[in-house]
């Protein structure tokens, strides 16, 4: 079995104050702490548990800057066999299409029985790269995959809806599909892995390689455009309470008490 | 020209409230430039869901086909492009859903559209559509447009617009054969499994204290419970809690968890992302405590703690106790 999996480099905000450039077309990056985005650790997961349990080759294919390279060496750590990393300057900009098209062109002339990539990114959150992907190399995808059973030359999958309801699938491969987090419980990979992995080769794709125009691809190919960022508008405010954490938990008592907490 | 298309979503015989909300967005986006609604329903015998359809929009067309009886990417995908292709409408709305998010990108490759996935506002510009969507988990919005085009897909996010009925329109219902020739079989649906039989059930319980990402370590969540006992309430959790096995999938809220309905929702260290904030619209009062001031969260809540949930939660535990003996 030869997967192959798409990942991406993301700044982790969750806990960070942010702000937005003078530009506004981007929130300021500088101080921000990078790292593969949590679908797709998910999804390198996968297939190296696939590996692992019915043999072949796992690649990490990543389009970014030249620090994506941190992040293939992750996955390398993690049991991928190959790195390929799309980093020409013509390529940053790219929307979810023009990545999506990028990385066909990079992965249409590889082997490949399965292909995943995470549910969506942690940063901009399109949710469409996969779906794209599968469309332009005419293989059945299936999307939000929490359970992956390979049996021969077909894979029988969970895909999660709403609700706590999930439908169980079968699927023709290759075929792609896109990861959903607590599918399976990454493995812990040490900065001396990562160190390790240095010495492994990350195979490089320039736009011409991949048989692209400038045109086709980054800002210019792509179908969305970013106009601009802001601080979302603040339609109801919370009322905020102040104080040391014995002032705030009387408040807070008396709050639970009035909306109907018994104590 | 300017005509919009909404595809109706439905699971086990109903339709899906974000069906509605489309409605009642892709009715204005037909106003501002002078076309018609369609609710498009694709299912089969589901012609009770174009009798609900017909009062929401100025056509339904239903495609009927055993094929289309459960959601499939597949055969919807053919369905919908045949009548795209046919009728041509300016936009199309789907719901960004599980449903929608399989479907959408490859549909908009296939018709050669641009899609603009996760909108919370849609609104025409002179040099096409233009969308309003959230990054950063909820943190950041941005404006975005889309190049320009004969067609544009648009996803929505649920709850981004009201599902409460305007003017009550009068649409007729028009069957159209359905274009399945043969059955489409890469990807076959075999069962739904439904979510496990609960045994804490959090959509009963009247006080909830929530613990997200920001709880750090699973031994932490011990003092959460013993105040949630405390209080006389239950533990739930954001989804990474789930993930990470901390806690059983049945305390999850949120969308892909519970939909909860308590009197009171303290979250803690929970940052606010709209799937879980769509599992507690039915919470009383929501009660948040985050040392990010500008999580999302606090602009659902009633009342914000911008502190270390560490600092505050010992001492409060330690109030309720006293109080209780
Ligand atoms: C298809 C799909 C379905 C999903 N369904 C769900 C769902 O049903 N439910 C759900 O919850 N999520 C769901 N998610 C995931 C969702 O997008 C978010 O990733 C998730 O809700 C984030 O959880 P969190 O807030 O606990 O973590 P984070 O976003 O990482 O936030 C942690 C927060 O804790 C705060 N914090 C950290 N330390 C402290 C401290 N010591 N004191 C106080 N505050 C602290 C931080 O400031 C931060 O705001 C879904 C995602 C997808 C794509």
């Amino acid at each position: 079995m030869d997967i192959i999996v798409c990942v991406k480099r993301v700044p982790e905000t969750a806990e960070v104050d942010l702000a937005i450039e003078r530009d506004e077309k981007d929130i300021v990056k500088k101080d921000l702490v990078f790292d593969i985005n949590e679908w797709d650790n998910y999804a390198m997961e996968e297939a190296v548990r696939i590996k692992e349990n019915i043999g072949g080759t796992v690649t990490a294919v990543t389009l970014g800057e030249e620090d994506s390279r941190e992040t293939l060496r992750r996955c390398l750590a993690m049991g991928a066999d190959r790195a390929m990393i799309l980093a020409d300057p013509a390529l940053q900009g790219s929307d979810a299409y023009a990545t999506a098209l990028a990385l066909h062109q990079a992965i249409k002339k590889e082997r490949y029985d399965l292909i995943l990539t995470g549910v969506q990114a942690s940063d901009d959150g399109y949710a469409q790269v996969g779906g794209i992907l599968a469309e332009m190399l005419g293989i059945p995808h299936v999307t939000m995959v929490t359970k992956v059973d390979i049996q021969g030359k077909l894979a029988k999958v969970r895909r999660e809806l709403e609700g706590g309801l999930e439908e169980e699938l079968e699927v023709e491969l290759p075929a792609l599909f896109t990861i959903q987090t607590g599918i399976n419980e990454p493995r812990y990979v040490s900065i001396m892995g990562i160190r390790k992995a240095r010495g492994k080769e990350i195979r490089e794709l320039m736009v011409k390689d991949l048989e692209l125009t400038e045109d086709e691809v980054g800002q210019k190919g792509s179908q969305i455009h970013l106009e601009k960022v802001f601080l979302p508008p603040v339609e109801k405010e919370a009322e905020i309470i102040q104080g040391d954490p014995s002032q705030i938990s009387e408040r807070l008592l008396e709050i639970i008490k009035e909306k109907g907490g018994v104590i | 020209m300017g005509d919009v298309f909404v595809l109706a979503e439905h699971l086990r015989g109903e339709l899906r409230e974000v069906t509605f909300e489309m409605l009642n967005k892709g009715l204005k986006m037909t106003e501002d430039v002078g076309g018609e609604l369609y609710a498009i329903l694709l299912g089969h015998q589901v012609s009770h869901l174009a009798e609900q359809l017909k009062g929401w929009a100025h056509k339904v067309l239903l495609v009927d086909d055993p094929q289309l009886e459960n959601f499939n990417s597949e055969p919807y995908q053919v369905v919908l492009s045949h009548l795209i292709k046919h009728r041509r409408p300016s936009l199309i709305l789907i719901g960004h859903t599980s449903f929608g998010m399989d479907l959408a990108p490859n549909l908009a490759v296939e018709l050669g559209f641009p899609l603009i996935t996760d909108c919370i506002e849609l609104r025409w510009e002179p040099a096409g559509l233009q969308a309003t969507r959230q990054i950063y988990g909820g943190k950041i919005n941005a404006q975005v447009s889309a190049r320009e085009s004969d067609g544009y897909l648009a996803t929505v996010r649920v709850g981004s617009f009201s599902a409460e009925q305007g003017v009550r329109l009068t649409g007729e219902i028009e069957t159209i054969a359905s274009p399945l020739a043969e059955e489409i079989k890469y990807k076959r649906f075999i069962q739904y499994i439904e979510a496990a039989i609960a045994e804490v059930d959090i959509t009963q319980a009247e006080i909830i204290v929530a613990v997200g990402r920001g709880i750090g370590e699973q031994e932490n969540i011990a003092m959460v419970q013993e105040l949630a006992d405390a209080l006389g309430g239950v533990v739930a959790c954001s989804r990474p809690i789930v993930d990470k096995k901390w806690l059983p999938k049945e305390r999850q809220v949120g969308t892909s968890g519970k939909t909860v309905k308590p009197k009171i929702y303290i979250a803690l260290g929970i940052s606010g992302a709209f799937q879980h904030v769509a599992g507690i619209k039915g919470a009383g009062t929501i009660i948040a405590i985050n040392k990010d001031p500008k999580a999302p969260i606090f602009s659902v809540a009633d009342y914000g703690i911008v502190d270390d949930l560490f600092k505050v939660i010992p001492v409060l535990k330690e109030k309720v106790e006293a109080l209780k003996s």
